[in-house]
């Protein structure tokens, strides 16, 4: 099953997303922040990554921003957590390099839908 | 896999916000003391934010409403559209009090917005600026009904590597209807040659139908994610006068807001936690190290025991060392778990004081020093009043109003400075101000009144600092709503003793006070020296031990009322005849033989009569009371190697045991 990574630094909603995503039988490895993400990022190829948004020492902007600058990570799948408030910030997402949004607040099925939809 | 319970992410939620709001108010309290640090303001607007989305996610509505006025406020600063004042502060500062005491009654089950939140929600949101409100999802018109789409798509090359792909938008127009290619084109831009293509960049173009009655917005909903990333165009092949209803998309690409169902709050799954700890992971990391290490060990010494023969004796004694050194890291690494920073209870001082400087018109400059310190959980948890208790009274009683302090010569703001740092195996915690220390006449002729002491007893000024911490030596008649300076210390004493811990003050007229709390790293095991007494044995915590001394004759001396003490160190001290304050039978009654060991407790020394010391101990301390009952002088019991039970003397409860014998002799 497909490895992802998934990025936040509120334990709660990584939790959630992690939970879920494992009980659909996916191999998830989670980071509290842009620059932990990063790091995991090197060392394994996932296949989907998860980023929110605001984190404390590195963003999920400038994770994103570093990730498609890695040539392991040009075209692979990332989504941004976001809220339906911050347009620009999805804007800036987008410009950053990211390839989709999930809006929080999401629940479970949601996620896992639009998991489906980018991995196929 | 149907539906995941949400409610197993509550508590985690609940407990992440507790610190989101703890470093919100960090944050406003350094931006209210002049601070200009942007990252302050993106700390503040962090934290809202993910309270923010948190709540919305796990059904807290009402906490979700109230923070996202709040946020909106924030964000007008955090993009310089709003300066920052003193009256932003205080109304953000009543925010995160709001917001706890919302999160407290989610929690509860209780009905989460009150009047005061409601009246403070309003009153924030007339302060965001006149924007419509950004979480209004105003719904789309509904656009008249076709039955089929053209659509022309032109992918730009670097579609790709935003991690698109044209199949995935294909598969999901497939979601809505039928899909009908009818043409697909390589773009100008395409290089001429094969291999000058990147097979990164994509130069194609397709015009599809797409046969479904949906609406445009639905079509262009699958497009959502490239917007800017293609050249696309939607165009209805005929319109149906008919306004038939919409059927619902099957996959609507971005969720709106409030159309989702929420888990069932399960209140009773949040209240009865046994609470949780967030542990670095490099604590995790040395304890799978650790557990390494043992395995090893074990496998060392179980090849040993199979093809035993004494030559290996020594190979195993290495091995039975080595298992002792693995386990005591173990347990360390363990204990390390349940460690926490001090700064968690420190981070609340700042709040307080400045509440405290505004109610009694005095100036304070707070100085936290060894935030880093970690305690046990525990320890953390119940250390909390006893210090919010010391420092009030530091600022109500010891420092003074600014025109005294100029009148003393000293400059106008008091200084409080709350330390934290590791000594011997304690914690010591010391609450230090430059006020005007302790106020020996007026201490002296209160504790005469109170009749803690007689009339025109000499005391030194420690002895007199101790009287401070009696009971009784204050009464709640002379307490101002906030504690008086002698208020409940005897509370914050017996809150520190019973974490194990001591309290004690140093004062200097006219300089200040230094309250020094000392405390154990855990409270599940302490070192201990097992001495005999009798048949039985006893633990001394040895913490509290200064030394132990076989006395000479002339050492010991007689006093009036049938006490003896002891020459030591140019004092004399009483002793204590262990046997006799647990009525052990058989001990060594004569002092000589015996050996007398000193401790010390709250800057008191005693020598406790012993028949022997049997050597040094780690000690698992398992509770009486849960097993048997509370015994004075007696702090829990253990188990000994040997597999016999011992008693843990607590120091200040034999001191005390003895203070009543003498006065009752």
């Amino acid at each position: 099953m497909a490895k992802i990574l998934a990025v936040d630094d509120s334990a709660s909603m990584r939790g959630m997303v992690a939970f879920t995503l494992r009980g659909a039988g996916y191999e998830v490895t989670e980071a509290e922040n842009g620059q932990l993400g990063l790091d995991a990022a090197r060392e394994n190829a996932f296949a989907l990554v998860l980023a929110d948004v605001n984190m404390p020492v590195m963003d999920g902007i400038s994770m994103v921003r570093a990730l498609r600058a890695l040539d392991a990570y040009k075209g692979v799948p990332i989504l941004m957590l976001t809220t339906e408030s911050h347009t620009e910030r999805k804007m800036e997402g987008k410009a950053a390099g990211a390839t989709g949004w999930l809006v929080k607040p999401f629940d479970p099925e949601q996620l896992l839908a639009t998991v489906k939809r980018v991995l196929g | 896999m149907s539906t995941v319970d949400l409610s197993q992410f509550h508590k985690t939620f609940f407990e992440e916000s507790q610190e989101g709001l703890d470093a919100m108010e960090v944050a406003l309290l350094a931006l209210d003391s002049g601070s200009t640090d942007t990252e302050l303001v993106h700390t503040i607007f962090r934290a809202a934010h993910s309270i923010k989305g948190g709540a919305a996610t796990f059904g807290f509505t009402d906490v979700a409403a109230f923070t996202h006025v709040a946020e909106s406020l924030l964000e007008e600063v955090r993009s310089e559209r709003r300066g920052v004042d003193a009256e932003l502060i205080d109304m953000l500062l009543r925010s995160v009090d709001c917001l706890r005491a919302m999160l407290a009654r989610s929690r509860s089950g209780e009905p989460v917005a009150d009047a005061e939140s409601e009246a403070l929600r309003v009153e924030l949101n007339t302060l965001v600026s006149g924007e419509p409100a950004a979480a209004a999802v105003v719904a789309a018109p509904k656009a008249a009904q076709v039955e089929a789409w053209n659509i022309r798509f032109i992918a730009l090359p670097h579609l790709l590597q935003t991690g698109n792909d044209p199949l995935r938008l294909f598969r999901e127009l497939q979601q809505l209807g039928r899909l009908e290619v009818l043409r697909a084109f390589v773009v100008e831009a395409a290089p001429a040659q094969l291999a000058q293509l990147d097979p990164g960049q994509c130069y194609l173009g397709w015009e599809l139908r797409l046969h479904a009655s949906v609406t445009r917005a639905d079509v262009a909903a699958v497009f959502d994610w490239v917007d800017g990333d293609c050249e696309l165009s939607i165009d209805p092949v005929e319109a149906t006068a008919a306004a038939e209803p919409a059927p619902a998309a099957p996959a609507a690409v971005a969720p709106k807001a409030g159309s989702t169902p929420r888990a069932v709050r399960e209140t009773a799954s949040a209240s009865s936690d046994g609470g949780s700890i967030r542990v670095g992971i490099d604590k995790v990391d040395a304890l799978i190290n650790m557990m390494g290490e043992l395995v090893i060990t074990q496998s060392m010494l179980s090849d040993i025991a199979e093809n035993f023969d004494p030559s290996q004796l020594e190979r195993m004694r290495e091995g039975l060392l080595q298992l002792e050194r693995n386990t005591r890291e173990l347990q360390e690494s363990v204990m390390r778990i349940r460690m926490l920073p001090i700064g968690s209870v420190f981070n609340r001082f700042p709040r307080l004081v400045r509440d405290l400087e505004n109610k009694l018109g005095k100036q304070v400059k707070l100085e936290l020093h060894g935030e880093h310190t970690e305690l046990d959980k525990t320890v953390l948890e119940k250390i909390g009043d006893p210090l919010v208790h010391l420092v009030r009274n530091a600022i109500d009683h010891g420092l003074e109003s600014p025109e005294k302090r100029r009148a003393a010569g000293k400059s106008e703001t008091g200084t409080l400075r709350l330390d934290a740092y590791h000594e011997g195996g304690n914690i010591v915690v010391q609450i230090s101000d430059d006020g005007a220390g302790l106020n020996r006449a007026a201490i002296i002729s209160k504790a005469e009144q109170r009749g803690l002491i007689r009339v025109g007893q000499e005391l030194d000024d420690a002895e007199v600092a101790e009287l401070i911490f009696q009971p009784g030596f204050s009464t709640a008649a002379q307490a101002t709503d906030l504690s008086g300076r002698g208020v409940g210390m005897d509370v914050v004493r017996r809150n520190v003793r019973d974490l194990g811990g001591t309290v004690g003050v140093r004062s200097q007229t006219g300089k200040g006070s230094v309250f020094t709390i000392s405390l154990p790293l855990t409270l599940a095991i302490i070192d201990g020296l097992v001495t005999a007494v009798g048949g039985e044995r006893y633990i001394v915590p040895l913490i509290s031990i200064i030394e132990s001394l076989r006395l000479q004759p002339d050492m010991i001396r007689k006093i009036a009322g049938g006490g003896e003490v002891f020459h030591f160190r140019e004092s004399y001290l009483p002793i204590m005849r262990l046997y006799r304050s647990f009525g052990c039978q058989d001990a060594i009654t004569n002092i000589e033989q015996g050996i007398v060991v000193v401790v010390e407790e709250e800057g008191k020394r005693v020598g406790l009569l012993v028949d022997d010391l049997l050597g040094q101990q780690q000690a698992v301390v398992k509770s009486l009371e849960a097993h048997y009952q509370r015994v004075q002088g007696i702090s829990g019991a253990t188990i000994l190697s040997d597999g016999s039970v011992a008693l843990i003397v607590d120091v200040s409860g034999v001191v005390r045991l003895g203070q009543q014998r003498s006065k009752a002799a």
